[in-house]
């Protein structure tokens, strides 16, 4: 059965409040959630005090600002800082985004919560193991499949046939969507989830690629696709701007429309 | 890397890799058929939805044979008979989904698929025997 409440050993329990900084003119109140998988104990919420005139406008300024000033053990992915790698997906606020695009002045109310994606295992901190994400993500073999001998120079496509990738491109996997779908939560085993199908579609629809039918068949699950039930959470939190809700609707129409 | 590194993990590791996991026991190829039934019979019931009731405000206060005099004319029979069908088959199968999306116990699973098929075929059974019979005049 679904499980409405976390494992025993996930229950959060009280954190650390750290000082404030000396000094600081202006100080804004971070709650980020933490976890060691070495010393065995529940995760926790810390509370940080961040000098935001001595930091970035973006969530991840202040967790930098943190790690480099305040506590060097708090963990989580970055790379680009820009929108561009998905390195910094997290739950800011209650919701999924990156956390170097999203302001910390646009989080209203007092402190500025950070939780680690939902419902993935965590490695450490803001860390989820998105081992299965991945896997799913190669599943659905993201690369042009063609059978006829290669031409010369390049595979040719119309400029109206590349505007169909056009909103499906644009992904980079950061595991927002899918990390906010509950259907995903509930079936990740078994749902591929927004990310991957939106991934799909976009090989479905490329132009160039020759295996149109076995991308279909290899989806056509009533788990694997129609787990999808248009629940949109997926387009609310997607740091893009993209509609995965929007690709997954496309399939199911590509998949009745090959069978009527 | 190990479950006592993961504490939100629900299950032991499996020696299985990711990508094997994912595929393990490949597509079904089905799936389509229910998803597009769930579309007509509900484009189906927003169609019957007035019709059916104009039919159930005609019958309110008469007796059983005022009722049977109503349900004798062919295209009023048609049409309930028509709901009961539509209304009956998108039960079975939104109830699966449901079903398939909570239950993760594989025994329960099919045991509880199984009842929701008896139920919804018994359903649409019992108000077709009804209708026809009222329409019959039997």
């Amino acid at each position: 059965m679904v499980e409405f409440a976390l494992p025993k050993n996930s229950k959060i329990t009280g954190g650390k409040i750290w000082p404030k900084p000396a000094g600081a003119a202006e100080v804004r109140e971070f709650r980020v959630y933490r976890w060691n998988p070495d010393d065995g104990k529940n995760p926790s919420v810390d509370t940080y005090y961040v000098d935001t005139n001595d930091c970035g406008p973006m969530v991840l300024d202040g967790l930098i600002w943190i790690k480099n000033n305040i506590d060097p053990s708090l963990t989580f992915r970055r790379s680009c800082r820009e929108g561009v790698c998905g390195s910094c997906a997290m739950n800011i606020d209650g919701q999924n985004t990156l956390a170097c695009t999203r302001s910390m002045h646009d989080v209203k109310d007092g402190a500025v919560k950070i939780n680690p994606l939902p419902h993935q295992p965590v490695v450490k901190d803001l860390v989820p193991d998105l081992t299965n994400f991945y896997a799913q993500y190669a599943s659905i073999e993201p690369w042009l499949k063609t059978t006829s001998p290669t031409p010369q120079k390049e595979w040719r496509q119309s400029h109206e046939d590349r505007e169909k990738l056009d909103g499906l491109y644009e992904c980079i996997l950061c595991a927002c969507c899918s990390t906010s779908c509950p259907s995903y939560w509930w079936n990740s085993e078994r749902y591929l989830g927004p990310a991957a199908l939106l991934q799909a579609n976009r090989w479905v629809s490329d132009s160039r690629d020759e295996a149109t039918g076995e991308r279909l068949d290899n989806l056509e699950d009533p788990f694997r696709l129609y787990r999808c039930h248009t629940i949109m959470n997926c387009a609310k939190a997607c740091p893009k701007g993209l509609n995965p809700a929007e690709a997954i609707a496309e399939l199911k129409l590509k998949m009745v429309e090959r069978q009527i | 890397m190990s479950f006592s590194e993961s504490h939100g993990s629900p299950k032991p590791p499996s020696m299985r890799t990711p990508l094997g996991r994912v595929r393990n026991l490949g597509a079904a190829h089905s799936g389509t058929g229910d998803f597009w039934r769930q579309r007509i019979t509900a484009v189906a019931m927003t169609l019957l939805m007035i019709p059916v009731l104009v039919i159930i405000m005609m019958l309110l206060g008469r007796n059983q044979a005022g009722a049977a005099q109503i349900l004798g004319s062919l295209p009023i029979a048609v049409i309930l008979l028509l709901f009961i069908v539509a209304s009956a088959w998108h039960m079975k199968i939104g109830m699966q989904v449901v079903i398939e999306d909570y239950i993760h116990n594989e025994k329960l699973k099919l045991v509880s698929i199984m009842l929701n098929n008896f139920f919804s075929i018994a359903v649409a059974l019992a108000s077709t025997y009804a209708i026809l019979k009222l329409s019959s005049g039997v």
